[in-house]
């Protein structure tokens, strides 16, 4: 978790959230979230049927990976916005990286209000998800 | 975009209440396995009790509300025939009327998600959720032809009425199949 007396406005921050995605895991995501879609869990629909190379991952998978890095640096139940916009597909086998950017920061008597730009990217550095996230730390 | 006024006029105001959803501590374990994450605060009472805090949900775990819609489009219903693999490649006889279908859901993306989180979700908590569509636009894309985009607002209440979290989504309808 980020040090509130020493962050900073332009202070990085970053963490791996998946490596070597596999489909297993694209489908334990569509077994809690009840998507179903078989581009996500239907390899043979996903080729022959739609034209993609594999299943791929949800959108919300991604941005549930995201989150894992923004609460591991922000605390638990801290979140007060997070949004995200999906860039790019992600694939069975991709590593994903999460990197945050300290934007605002604004102390009040108990809390502090904390801003960051969020992008996540692959292995090729290619940005899968760009977002933003605001936090209330007490 | 100047075209949404138009394109708004039939979907605008239709509130839709879905069924609730209870907040189960198992479904919290499960969700978040699924995204890999091992904080002890979405599974283990004695952690949380040990900082003063209840079990929680992680920040996109109300998308699992689908679970409880019963007319979600993207969940086999029992003894109803379902568009992915069985013996043929599909289950669903694709016409070409049915493929050129705007509604046909080979080529619906999600966009974007947007958070508001009012308060925390935990375990008994039962909330239910009420969409309104938002906007509609259209772009055009070169890795994916002709984009159509729709946003739909979901509230999700707590069963005191309270706002727990504001959610905004957009999906996008593409022409064909997106160019890697």
């Amino acid at each position: 978790m980020l040090n509130l007396n020493k962050v900073q406005v332009g202070d990085n921050f970053s963490e791996k959230v998946v490596d070597n995605l596999t489909r297993t895991q694209i489908v334990q995501y569509a077994g809690v979230s009840g998507d179903y879609n078989p581009i996500h869990t239907d390899e043979v629909f996903a080729k022959e049927v739609v034209g993609y190379p594999s299943v791929f991952a949800h959108g919300m998978l991604t941005m549930g990976l995201t989150g894992k890095m923004l609460t591991n640096l922000l605390g638990d139940g801290n979140l007060k916005k997070f949004g995200v916009r999906f860039t790019n597909q992600v694939w069975p086998g991709d590593s994903l990286i999460t990197r945050a950017t300290v934007t605002e920061i604004k102390k009040g008597s108990d809390k502090t209000i904390i801003s960051l730009e969020v992008t996540t990217e692959n292995q090729n550095k290619i940005i899968v998800l760009t977002g933003s996230a605001t936090a209330s730390i007490s | 975009m100047d075209f949404n006024s138009t394109i708004n006029i039939h979907t605008k105001g239709e509130k839709m209440s879905k069924k609730s959803m209870p907040i189960e501590k198992g479904h919290i374990m499960m969700f978040a396995r699924a995204i890999g994450d091992k904080n002890s605060i979405y599974y283990d009472d004695d952690y949380a009790s040990q900082n003063n805090k209840n079990i929680i949900a992680p920040p996109t775990f109300t998308q699992s509300s689908a679970q409880f819609d019963p007319d979600y489009f993207l969940r086999p219903k029992i003894d109803e025939p379902w568009f992915g693999s069985g013996k043929n490649p599909t289950g669903l006889v694709k016409s070409e009327e049915k493929a050129n279908d705007e509604s046909s859901s080979n080529n619906i993306l999600h966009a974007e998600q947007h958070f508001e989180y009012h308060q925390p979700v935990c375990p008994g908590d039962i909330l239910t959720p009420t969409s309104i569509p938002g906007e509609k636009w259209e772009k055009e894309s070169k890795r994916a032809g002709l984009l159509k985009f729709s946003e739909s607002i979901t509230e999700y209440r707590n069963e005191k009425d309270e706002l727990v979290i504001t959610a905004r989504s957009v999906g996008v309808v593409t022409e064909k199949t997106v160019e890697n």
